[in-house]
């Protein structure tokens, strides 16, 4: 499957709170960045912690605003997510 | 997310544990998890990232081959991330005068362990893991690093399977220094991020 996403595009990330293990970090969910790169193609973390054989996918780095993530802050968080967690939005946020 | 990884005897005990259950039931020898992680550990050293680094400052080629594909510029110079049991993705990040470069695992501790050797109990340490995304700017200065308001903080969080290196600046009045003597100046701090150089 080709990738979903690349360098510039901007992503929300998944509101979801899954029971098991996940590579989302919560402070950054439900939240919009943009791909930075491609960082490979890697078995879906959650599959594999659960004993599951894990669906190979691109991980991309994505870079946050700290205020779109905190509320506040002049720095940037970059990430690094399975396609699985990222949705397409629009850069200025006007995806609901 | 998991707590701090010393001083915690349930661990500890837990782990010794399922060590001594693998043994019995055969799956591991005796010793060989501690012999592994010897092998994984030896020629991890943070001299690596600081020969890394040196090279990066004197020679400018080699700077832009390491920020685009780091796995194959380190062979350069006799280093590999291919020391586990897979290759790691090696992404290497450079601090400008305009953007400082910041690296954590907030969700554990990974780490490039063949460039920097053992990570330091801060690093693995869940003040460490959950202020420097938020609030970089306090937290470095924590470490004595004041970086000038104008300059941009960028946390890189390894959350996936990429390990990361900060190439720091190249400090002033360090003209006449040979390769070798630059390597001397670079730290384990100054590799993750936490210190000027």
């Amino acid at each position: 499957m080709p990738d979903r996403f690349a360098p510039g595009d901007a992503v929300r990330t998944s509101t979801a709170d899954p029971t098991w293990h996940t590579r989302l970090p919560r402070y950054a969910r439900g939240a919009v960045g943009r791909v930075v790169e491609l960082a490979g193609h890697h078995p879906l973390a959650d599959d594999r912690a659960r004993g599951l054989p894990g669906t190979t996918q691109a991980v991309y780095h994505v870079r946050f605003a700290a205020a779109d993530l905190f509320g506040d802050g002049d720095h940037a968080v970059t990430v690094e997510l399975w396609e699985d967690y990222l949705e397409p939005a629009d850069p200025s946020g006007g995806t609901p | 997310m998991s707590g701090d990884h010393h001083g915690s005897s349930a661990i500890s005990e837990r782990v010794r544990h399922v060590e001594a259950l693998l043994e019995a039931r055969g799956l591991v020898d005796e010793g060989e998890i501690d012999r592994r992680i010897d092998e994984f550990l030896a020629g991890g050293s943070p001299a690596n990232g600081a020969r890394i680094t040196a090279r990066a400052w004197v020679d400018p080629g080699f700077r832009d081959r390491l920020l685009a594909d780091a796995n194959a510029a380190i062979r350069e110079v006799g280093l590999s991330m291919a020391g586990g049991l897979q290759e790691q993705r090696l992404k290497v990040v450079a601090n400008t005068e305009d953007e400082h470069n910041v690296v954590v695992c907030t969700l554990c501790s990974c780490y490039p362990i063949a460039l920097l050797g053992p990570s330091p109990a801060w690093y693995k340490s869940e003040a460490y893991r959950s202020r420097v995304v938020r609030d970089p700017r306090g937290v470095l200065e924590e470490f004595g690093l004041e970086l000038p308001a104008a300059t941009r903080i960028s946390v890189w969080d390894a959350s996936a399977e990429s390990r990361y290196l900060v190439v720091s600046r190249r400090p002033e009045g360090t003209d006449g220094m040979s390769e070798e003597e630059l390597a001397g100046l670079v730290t384990r701090k100054g590799l993750i991020g936490t210190a000027a150089v």
